[in-house]
């Protein structure tokens, strides 16, 4: 690639943004302007509270049955593309699964590509990935692109010209530690969480100095205080002290140390409070009886201080896991009436099927219910102890090693996995992306050995009694905790969620699918099938006046794993459902940008 | 691991290899079938039964192997299909390539000798991926399977009890 034309082309395209803003200003400050603007897209989430959420309105639901393609772009990998690109100023990043390819492209140039990093990276990873070699996109913030790779190193490159300006190797492949998250840039710092939790890799996230890649605080899932920075005090869960070293207690000797509870999803951030928020995954191994205790904390919604890294609460979802249940999903912060008076609220769906409302100032429990009504293994939570209700049938635990425990709801996968839920604050509504899955779970004995998998478990999955879809797209009331409806989709939705401000809501499905609906019927209102299963997610900006929507395509991760190649088996669950046919009719494996406008 | 270490720890997992074949021969010896079934490493009943050891290697396979080799040893784009390979592939060569690892350009099978989930069970996994790949059971779980004997339980603890 001429190398004079990049610079120049960035250059222009990146003094649009920082023209009016003075250098003393920290990353911060930028970032959150920028992420006021609609026209951009300057964080996974498009903002620091998750919502998803766009005021862009040239796209409505009149006219979005109109919509077309006005390009595409292929990242030239297979595998599954999670995540979404990033729009600053007249750029687009684009990012891909393992290699981690990252393209700087030319938005007024139809996405011509002003430069390009590809780290290298050694294949032995690969095998230590649980779910498939997704990454989840790059973050933006002090002119550099943040991109966590597979390999845990997160590099920090010039956004205008790809150059690495720092490099930092945040844990060890070799014992199975790897990075798929996307990273959140929040005021000097660049925060990070890690994979591993199939490899029994103790859960952290880690703050980064934005200009020199140094560690500013490491916050552990489980450990001693000093290690996940609690004040036993000060720090609360269910509005009580935590105590001394409650990251210890609750385990057998030393299985902490191998103990999981991985930050592979989300991480939001309330300016105001100055709080991050994040959960914590599944406690290794998947085979409950050989960690006995609430495992603590993993299954855990965090909120830390942006600074120090000091627990503010934890809220623990699912002490002792019998089903690996992460807690990892997105935490959207908004603010919304609940018993006559406005709150500040968290509001989670998480894989064990229950969607929380929580204060999310002090961690107080408000709304726990099921968001689909299949959920099984618990019957409902208790509101002042945070615990839920276990169904014995359903437990693992009570089978025991070696026993096949039968048609528990929702599967691993989760009623909702990583894939991002949106908020609108026009109808007060959560649209959510939902799997309707359920299982036979099979725990059996395992061994650990650093970089091996430690599993325990064999899983058969398929769907719930009586149904023959495999998920729902819901749009869901989070202050009285009610289903408002329900889109049955074929397959799991494993796409992120888009709202915009003129009532119109997207989101992909794993054929291929781009849908367009009403936010306040479900109503589908348009949909075009892109080049492979959709486990991306949606994004809006506008450009030289048009508003444009984009997603990658790609099928993969957990759900391409498990049923790219179909789902099979002589489960009786399966038996109901004689039409079902394996996604590998459908769709086929490869990268693919797609990007929508209405016609000019 | 020092070279040494690792025979070492070879030497050890494959006294429980042979520890855990026992049971699974014997019981083959013992069903008075043919000879020509008795050198398949998997037992498969008129009414779909599979032994224990074929229906183990289903869940260790599932456990270990499958996030690269896929769903019932189907194959992803990382790995090869194993219900494929196996049809040309000799069981001694594919002892070797699970303990000692493969390197095929950007694709890499990881050396699994010292991982007792996997070597513990390795003859339990060959039984289950040679029955995908002469046909003799279908996709997903085994529906019908033998109840885990004794023995097999106790080459288990002996085996992966030297893991702690």
């Amino acid at each position: 690639m001429p190398k004079q034309l990049c610079v120049s082309v960035s250059a222009l395209a990146l003094a649009a943004v920082f023209v009016s803003q003075p250098t003393a200003v920290s990353a911060n400050d930028d970032l959150a302007k920028l992420a006021k603007d609609p026209n951009q897209w300057v964080m996974p989430a498009g903002d620091y509270a998750n919502t998803r959420y766009s005021a862009l309105e040239q796209i409505n639901k009149t006219n979005v049955k109109n919509l077309q393609v006005a390009w595409t772009f292929s990242t030239g990998v297979l595998r599954g593309h999670e995540g979404g690109p990033l729009v600053i100023g007249d750029m687009m990043y684009v990012h891909a699964p393992f290699p981690n390819t990252v393209f700087a492209l030319d938005l007024k140039a139809n996405g011509r590509i002003v430069w390009k990093y590809e780290p290298k990276q050694d294949p032995n990873v690969i095998p230590v990935m649980c779910c498939d070699t997704v990454n989840r996109g790059v973050a933006y913030g002090d002119g550099k692109i943040f991109l966590h790779q597979a390999d845990t190193t997160l590099v920090a490159l010039d956004a205008k010209t790809g150059k690495v300006a720092w490099s930092v190797k945040d844990g060890d492949p070799s014992k199975g530690e790897t990075g798929t998250s996307a990273p959140l840039v929040v005021k000097d710092k660049v925060l990070i969480g890690n994979s591993g939790g199939e490899f029994g890799v103790r859960g952290k996230v880690t703050a980064y100095d934005i200009k020199t890649g140094k560690p500013a605080w490491v916050g552990w899932s489980m450990g001693p205080d000093s290690d996940t920075l609690m004040d036993p005090v000060k720090t609360t869960s269910m509005g009580k002290p935590v105590g001394k070293d409650s990251g210890i207690g609750t385990w057998q000797g030393d299985q902490w140390k191998i103990g999981g509870g991985t930050t592979w999803g989300w991480i939001s951030y309330d300016p105001e409070l100055n709080l991050v928020y994040y959960g914590t995954g599944n406690p290794s191994t998947w085979n409950p009886m050989q960690r006995p205790g609430d495992n603590k904390w993993s299954m855990t919604i965090f909120a830390r201080d942006a600074d120090s890294g000091m627990a503010k609460w934890v809220y623990q979802m699912t002490p002792h896991d019998e089903w690996d249940y992460d807690g990892v999903n997105e935490m959207i912060l908004v603010n919304q009436r609940i018993g006559g008076q406005e709150r500040k609220v968290l509001v989670h769906f998480d894989r064990n099927g229950f969607g929380y409302t929580l204060d999310r100032a002090t961690g107080e429990l408000l709304v726990a219910e099921k968001f689909d009504p299949v959920v099984n293994w618990a019957s409902k939570i208790d509101l002042k102890t945070g615990l839920p209700e276990r169904v014995k049938e359903y437990s693992t635990r009570a089978g025991g090693e070696d026993k096949n425990t039968q048609g528990i709801c929702p599967a691993a996968l989760g009623s909702k996995d990583q894939q991002p839920a949106a908020f609108s604050p026009k109808t007060g509504l959560f649209y959510v992306p939902t799997n309707q899955v359920c299982m036979d779970y099979e725990p059996f004995k395992v061994a650990y050995t650093a970089g091996q998998p430690y599993v325990g478990a064999t899983l058969s999955m398929f769907p719930p009694k009586g149904k023959d879809n495999l998920g729902n797209f819901i749009a869901w009331d989070a202050t009285t905790g009610k289903i408002k409806w329900s889109i049955p989709e074929p397959f799991s939705v494993w796409s992120g969620a888009l709202a915009t401000a003129s009532g119109v809501v997207f989101y992909g499905t794993l054929e291929g699918y781009l849908k367009a609906v009403d936010a306040d019927t479900g109503k589908e209102l348009y949909k075009f099938k892109t080049p492979s299963g959709i486990i991306g997610n949606v994004n809006t900006f506008s450009h030289g006046g048009r508003q444009y929507v984009a997603v990658l395509s790609g099928i993969g991760g957990w759900a391409g794993i498990g049923m790219a190649a179909g789902l099979t088996g002589d489960t009786e669950g399966l038996g109901a459902v004689g039409a079902y046919k394996a996604l590998s009719n459908y769709t086929q494996l490869g990268g693919t940008l797609t990007v929508f406008a209405l016609p000019q | 691991m020092h070279r040494a270490d690792r025979l070492r720890c070879l030497a050890a997992l494959t006294g429980c290899l042979i520890a855990i074949t026992a049971p699974a021969l014997t019981d083959a010896q013992t069903s008075g079938q043919p000879s020509a079934d008795d050198e398949k490493p998997y037992r498969v009943g008129s009414d779909g039964t599979v032994d224990w050891p074929t229906f183990n290697g289903y869940r260790r396979y599932h456990a270990s192997c499958h996030t690269c080799h896929g769903p019932d040893g189907l194959g992803s784009s990382f790995g090869p299909a194993l219900a494929d390979s196996l049809k040309t592939l000799p069981q001694e060569k594919f002892m070797e390539v699970v303990v000692n690892g493969k390197q095929d350009g950007e694709k890499k099978m990881p050396a699994l000798g010292t991982d007792f989930n996997v070597m513990c069970y390795i003859n339990d996994i060959y039984a289950y991926l040679k029955a995908r790949s002469d046909g003799a059971i279908g996709r997903g779980r085994p529906a019908k399977y033998e109840k885990k004997s004794e023995e097999a339980a106790k080459a288990e603890e002996t085996c992966m009890g030297s893991a702690r």
